[in-house]
């Protein structure tokens, strides 16, 4: 109730920001729109939802997910988030957040991963990850992005995602940088953040997970991607498939200093 | 000698191969890395399969943060100037009405799209550039095509002394790459995002003296 009634007023502001508000920048009124929501993220809920998730035995094996290391050591949650993707050295691989949710679901829980990777967003286990990803990047929330380069691997797949980046393809001719190659850019008032350097705290990288106010979804990166790639014009990118571990990597050392505010609100 | 030639062949090998370990893959294994994880990471989804992954000589040329050489850059223009499509008829102009409808939509072309006939397709126009006064939502991306015609001095689209900047306008939508080698633009003719009436609607949008473009 009350989330509908911050909605209401918050549509009422950005409404009444009238034409030369609007002409100049949708960001403040979604800015001020984010303020208003401040105590009342929607994305709370799943934050809420995921702790729970994480906590609870499930699957097959009827284990929690408590032992599962995200890159600190098992169970270690607060910190894990703004240091991923980052390399695993039991899986040999680069992995970002989901794809090491889906090894720990398989590993510990008994999941089949490649069957959760091919459910559709928001379905089955697939809205287990959406609400494990907002409470997991929500423990490093105000933390800055800390993704490491130390392993060779790590330091390939940055290469590898910067190819990416600027790979051009599909019929209309567009890559990530199409979009997100220049500064202070937009596609109708959408501000497009620049990805190829840090766009600054809670930009960009570091602003996803988010909870989608237009669509009422809970997003993950890996969705976040997923829909860019759709509005690309491009083929369909496998959920955890190598080309979104590898632009999550080019993202997130590129930000490397942001300070993350997901899970975040977005328009 | 021809042993003694082997032997420090070999040596050199050596030595490459252990600065290669040292330095890890080299730019060009990356390159070739990337496309096929490229390749591995999507599937077909509706209209959208695979196979828009293979690129043509502007894609590949243009997938960096760096420009093609120049030489490269000229070719994809020749390229694309030799298979322009010129409307038929020499009928260039259409009705801007219908140009504003399809510049303000923005669809087409997507795994959630039911199809790639064109007529399911927006120009996108407003997306990345400012056209009409009255729409304030508009991209930054492309440069502000309002006054489009207006600026060029068109009072008329017939007249002769309209000629040359009709035909650029047409080629621009048509295959953008004639002009600029990596331009941000779809080639909207080329790669059949739209019919040749379409663009003949854009083009209205753009060069009509009555177009709310040009007032």
């Amino acid at each position: 109730m009350r989330l509908i009634a911050f909605g209401l007023a918050a549509a009422a502001a950005l409404a009444g920001a009238g034409h030369a508000a609007a002409e100049k920048s949708a960001a403040d009124g979604i800015a001020e729109y984010r303020k208003m929501l401040e105590d009342g993220n929607p994305a709370e809920l799943f934050e809420a939802k995921g702790e729970d998730l994480w906590k609870t035995p499930r699957g097959p094996k009827k284990v929690s997910l408590q032992q599962c290391n995200l890159g600190l050591g098992p169970g270690v949650v607060k910190g894990a988030w703004v240091q991923m993707p980052r390399w695993f050295a039991d899986t040999g691989r680069v992995q970002d957040l989901e794809s090491r949710l889906l090894t720990c679901m398989e590993s510990l829980q008994g999941f089949n991963a490649a069957e959760i990777a091919k459910t559709g967003f928001d379905k089955g286990e697939q809205a287990t990850l959406a609400a494990l990803a907002a409470w997991i990047s929500g423990e490093s929330k105000g933390r800055k992005l800390a993704l490491p380069q130390a392993h060779a691997e790590e330091r390939r797949f940055y290469e590898l995602g910067k190819r990416a980046f600027f790979f051009r393809g599909g019929p209309m001719d567009f890559s990530c940088a199409s979009c997100h190659g220049e500064e202070g850019k937009r596609i109708r008032l959408q501000d497009l953040p620049k990805l190829t350097q840090n766009p600054g705290d809670g930009i960009g990288f570091a602003a996803w997970p988010a909870y989608r106010v237009s669509s009422g979804e809970m997003w993950s990166m890996q969705r976040r991607l997923n829909d860019c790639y759709r509005q690309q014009r491009f083929p369909y990118p496998g959920f955890a498939s190598d080309v979104t571990i590898a632009l999550g990597v080019y993202m997130g050392v590129n930000a490397v200093g942001a300070a993350s505010i997901a899970p975040a609100l977005k328009r | 000698m021809q042993t003694r030639h082997a032997t420090v062949l070999a040596l050199i090998a050596a030595a490459g191969l252990v600065v290669g370990c040292a330095t890890g893959p080299t730019p060009a294994d990356l390159d070739k890395q990337a496309l096929a994880m490229i390749q591995a990471s999507f599937r077909d989804q509706g209209i959208a399969k695979v196979d828009r992954l293979k690129q043509d000589l502007g894609q590949a040329a243009c997938s960096s943060a760096d420009a093609p050489p120049e030489a490269v850059a000229k070719q994809i223009e020749a390229e694309a100037l030799a298979t322009m499509r010129w409307p038929q008829g020499g009928q260039y102009i259409g009705d801007w009405r219908e140009g504003e409808k399809l510049a303000q939509n923005g669809r087409g072309m997507t795994w959630t799209d039911a199809t790639a006939d064109t007529k399911a397709n927006g120009a996108q126009c407003y997306n990345c550039h400012q056209v009409s006064k009255a729409e304030i939502s508009f991209g930054t991306i492309g440069p502000s095509l309002y006054n489009y015609g207006k600026i060029r001095g068109v009072k008329d689209v017939a007249d002769p002394a309209s000629a040359a900047i009709v035909q650029y306008t047409w080629g621009k939508l048509w295959n953008s790459k004639a002009y600029a080698a990596c331009s941000n633009m779809p080639r909207f003719g080329h790669a059949q995002l739209l019919s040749e009436q379409q663009i003949r609607d854009v083009m209205a949008l753009l060069l009509d003296p009555k177009s709310p473009v040009n007032q």
